[in-house]
Parts: structure tokens; C-alpha cells; sequence
């Protein structure tokens, strides 16, 4: 789920519980979770091999 | 007020100079004069601590001595489960409970001979840096009570701070035990990860949560330590010879942002103990502009799920702003509370490697003094930091990591507002941490 969806969703769960102050946290978590994602910790599925590597297998 | 030491304590009631039923009178009566202006405490157990202080006295006289907590009043925090009382969390949420047993820490100062003197006051669920959010009201800065003592121990921090007890018993899940420590001038350790048992302790984060003491000098952080390690053959504290020992100062980060003068009390500090000998050098934490984010994501990912009931049934019950945090905790993806513990091993390494070839880092524990009670933002180098971010800011990492860290008092503002400096330690060295803290602590208080 990108960031974008997932906040889109929160906001509009929270609004649907009555909970419209949530949005400015929501938000502030959602450039929280952005920072998080940049770092790349844990590696991903379509992490591209570094050029300068030998991958011939 | 300057409180008698545990170790002073430890020596006049041996020798016959004070009782235990006479001291603990003595921070009733502080209680009943200063606790009406910091709000420092929740309840006070004046009748089970006389009971305890008597026996104290009386298992004296009898020969048996239980060590150096032996009949020294100490206060708790109102997050540990003592026996017959409600453990309140300064939450309305935990109205009506009562705890069946003794948290495993409790125990332990019970059978060192502890009097405990009352549950002290927090932000609510430990959620917090202030003690604003508390259902009890804010505790008080003894020194100026429109400020804050710090948080969450902020209670406990106030009530030692100002003599209503010797030593008093914390918990730190991003700095709760440091912070307060630094912001109201006593010592505060936070040990490794895992060495005090949370058992009986309401929890914030089960992975983050560290139990651990607020004392007024490093040599009664090592009593209480092993008291709460449940240690029955004492060791003694050896400070280190400050010629001998290795300091990094991880300074890209951790000193980006800092009141002008916490600053200057810390560099003084490493001034200090650069000219009695020490070697001290700038290391680095590469990743430290993620500690934040995976602090977060952390305790987010792992407070929800023991509030998610609570939240659907008692919301009201719940300050508003603890309310609304815990809740946004509840939008964490899976996915990315596991980025932020894959985060935490690099970080966890990041942490050992600046440690690699010294014997502690020092930094300073929080770049801001006392702040006014209400203040949501402050001005540092021109940009608006949020209290609440710049308070965890430069203890959250040890956390995260586990590495044991004490906060020292380090001079004070030109306010008379204490500062604080914070050592940290190699995992599983609590007591290497502490021989080096002294150490420190005597140049810091020459």
C-alpha cells in the first residue's frame, strides 16, 4: 500500500469513528513513514543488483 | 533541598544517628508541605511505610541488615503492581484496579528492605514526556512549579528532587527515566535492555520498556541497581580513573540542536574531563536521522494492540491527547513496524561500532531545559521543534538499541535550571557503565 493510499484510508476510517482530529497526526505520521521507507531497511524484492557486480548466475 | 544519600543513610543508621521510622517522618513531612504544589504524588502509603520503617528499626536492632536499602524510603512509580493497591497509571482507564501481587521489581526492594513511601505521579500510560496528560493533574518542577519536572517519571523525579523521598523507581521507554533526571538535576539509569525484569509493570512498549532508578548520586544508583537485580552479595562501586578512560562524543545529530546554554554546560562538562585526563574523540551514528521514525513506528506498533479494547469501550476515560496518539498508533501498517525493527539492528550495530574502542559515549540527555507546563513547541536554531520530539531526541536511540545510559547532573542555566549529561555504556556492562559514570561524576563535581 503506497503512503498516499494509506492515509487516505486512515483519514476516512477516522472520520467514520468520529475521530476528525486525527488527520494533522495522521499526516505528520504518514512524512514519518515516508522518512522510514527511504532508508530502505530490509532490503526489497526488486532491489536492483549493483552494477559493478559479477551476478552471472 | 539537598535529600540525605542512600549511602549517608546507610551510615548514620548503623551508627545509631537516625532511624528509619524518623527519616521516613521526615519525607511525610516533606510530603505534607511540597506535595500540595508539585502534585509529585498519586497516593502515599503512610501507614504501610511506618509499618515497614518499624521493622526496619527492628531487623536492625536484631542484627539482621538487608544491605544498603535497608529502611530507605523510596517512592514508586504509579505504573508498578504493589500488592493491595491500585496501580493507576494516572489513567481513569485503570479505575477500580487492584494488584493481586508484587511486580518482580518491588519484590526485590521489599527483600532488600525498602520502605516504600507512595505511587508517584506520570504522564499517563508513560505515554509522554511532560506529565501533562496525567488523569491526576500535571506534577511541578520543584524548583518553579510552572514548570515541568519532565517525563513520564516526572513525579518521581519531583519527589526526589525535592526530599519527600531518598530514591525513587522509574521506567524508560524512550528516555522517561533520563529525562526528568536531567530536567530536575538528579542521576537517572536506564540499564540494559532486559536486566530488571518489567513483570507486574504496566507497559508501553514491551520492546522498549527499561526499569531502573532515580538517585542522587551515582554510588546510590549502584545500590538500587542491584537491588533490583536481586543481587545478595554487594560489590563495590569503583570509580574509574578518568586518565584511563575513552569517551566518544557522537556529535552529528546529537548536538545539531541544542539550547544555547545546554550547550554550554555540556561542553564544559567535556572540557572538564578532557583537562583531568581523558581522551575523548567524535564518532558517528550513520543512520541517526531515522532514529525518530523508528522510534515511533516502534511504540506505535507495539502500545496499540494493549489499548486497542480500551480505546473501543472507555475512550472517554483516557486524557485527550493520549487518547488521540494512541489511536493514531493503531493506522501502523505491519509492514512498516517491520522496516523500523530491521532499522533497529542497524542501528543496534551503528551504536556498537561508535563504541568500539571507548569505554562510554557521552552526550548531552535533553537539549532543553525546564521547559513552562504548556509550551507545545520551542525555537532552536530557527526552526520550531515540538516538545515532545525534542525531548526524546537524544535519549530514544538507547531504546531502540538496548545499550545501558545514565544521565548526571552537569551544571545548571543561568536560570539555576540543572542540566544533564548522559553516558552510554556496551550492552550487558551496566556496572562498567556505572564505575565510569562515577568516575565522571567526581570531576563533574569538583
Amino acid at each position: 500500500m503506497t503512503i498516499q493510499d494509506w492515509l487516505q484510508a486512515a483519514i476516512a476510517d477516522a472520520e467514520r469513528r468520529g475521530l476528525p482530529e486525527l488527520k494533522p497526526l495522521l499526516e505528520g505520521l504518514a512524512q514519518s513513514t515516508t522518512l522510514l521507507r527511504s532508508a530502505g531497511f530490509g532490503g526489497s524484492a526488486n532491489d536492483l543488483p549493483d552494477p559493478g557486480e559479477d551476478f552471472d548466475h | 533541598m539537598k535529600t540525605l544519600t542512600i549511602e549517608e543513610f546507610a551510615r548514620q543508621i548503623r551508627s545509631k544517628q537516625i532511624t528509619a521510622v524518623g527519616v521516613l517522618e521526615q519525607c511525610l513531612e516533606r510530603i505534607r508541605t511540597e506535595d500540595p504544589r508539585l502534585n509529585a504524588f498519586i497516593f502515599v502509603m503512610a501507614d504501610e511505610a511506618r509499618r515497614d520503617a518499624r521493622r526496619a528499626d527492628e531487623e536492625l536492632d536484631a542484627g539482621l541488615d538487608r544491605g544498603p536499602l535497608h529502611g530507605v524510603p523510596i517512592s514508586i512509580k504509579d505504573l508498578f503492581d504493589i500488592t493491595d493497591t491500585p496501580t493507576t497509571a494516572a489513567s481513569h482507564v485503570r479505575d477500580g484496579h487492584v494488584a493481586g501481587s508484587d511486580a518482580v521489581a518491588i519484590a526485590r526492594l521489599r527483600r532488600a528492605g525498602a520502605v516504600l513511601i507512595g505511587k508517584t505521579n506520570l504522564h499517563e500510560f508513560a505515554f509522554g514526556t511532560t506529565n501533562e496528560d496525567s488523569a491526576y493533574g500535571p506534577a511541578r518542577h520543584p524548583l518553579d512549579p510552572t514548570r515541568s519536572p519532565g517525563g513520564s517519571s516526572g513525579g518521581s523525579a519531583a519527589s526526589l528532587a525535592a526530599g519527600m523521598a531518598l530514591a525513587t523507581l522509574g521506567t524508560d521507554t524512550g528516555g522517561s527515566i533520563r529525562i526528568p533526571a536531567a530536567i530536575c538535576g538528579t542521576v537517572g539509569l536506564k540499564p540494559t535492555y532486559g536486566e530488571i525484569p518489567a513483570e507486574g509493570v504496566v507497559p508501553l512498549s514491551r520492546t522498549l520498556d527499561h526499569v531502573g532508578p532515580l538517585t542522587s548520586t551515582v554510588a546510590d544508583a549502584w545500590h538500587f541497581f542491584h537491588a533490583l537485580r536481586g543481587d545478595t552479595v554487594l560489590r563495590p562501586l569503583a570509580p574509574s580513573a578518568i586518565r584511563q578512560l575513552r569517551f566518544g562524543i557522537p556529535r552529528k545529530y546529537f548536538c545539531d540542536l541544542l539550547d544555547p546554554e545546554v550547550r554550554r554546560s555540556f561542553e564544559s562538562s567535556v572540557d572538564a574531563l578532557r583537562s583531568a585526563g581523558a581522551t575523548i574523540h567524535d564518532v558517528e551514528i550513520p543512520n541517526a536521522r531515522f532514529i525518530a521514525t523508528i522510534y515511533v513506528h516502534i511504540v506505535f506498533g507495539d502500545a496499540a494492540p494493549y489499548h486497542a479494547a480500551a480505546l473501543e469501550t472507555m475512550p472517554a476515560r483516557y486524557t485527550p491527547a493520549v487518547r488521540l496518539r494512541l489511536e493514531m498508533a493503531r493506522y501502523v501498517l505491519a509492514e512498516d513496524y517491520t522496516r523500523a525493527l530491521e532499522g533497529r539492528e542497524v542501528l543496534r550495530r551503528e551504536v556498537d561500532a561508535a563504541l568500539s574502542g571507548y569505554d562510554a559515549l557521552l552526550l548531552p540527555t535533553v537539549p532543553i531545559p525546564a521547559f513552562t507546563i504548556g509550551t507545545a513547541t520551542v525555537d532552536l536554531n530557527g526552526s520550531k521543534e515540538p516538545i515532545r520530539n525534542i525531548t526524546l531526541r537524544l535519549t530514544q536511540l538507547f531504546n531502540i538499541t538496548g545499550h545501558p545510559a545514565i544521565s548526571l547532573p552537569c551544571g545548571k542555566t543561568s536560570q539555576g535550571l540543572p542540566c544533564g549529561l548522559q553516558l552510554v555504556g556496551t550492552r550487558g556492562q551496566t556496572d562498567q557503565l556505572l564505575h565510569v559514570a562515577a568516575g565522571v561524576e567526581r570531576v563533574l563535581s569538583v
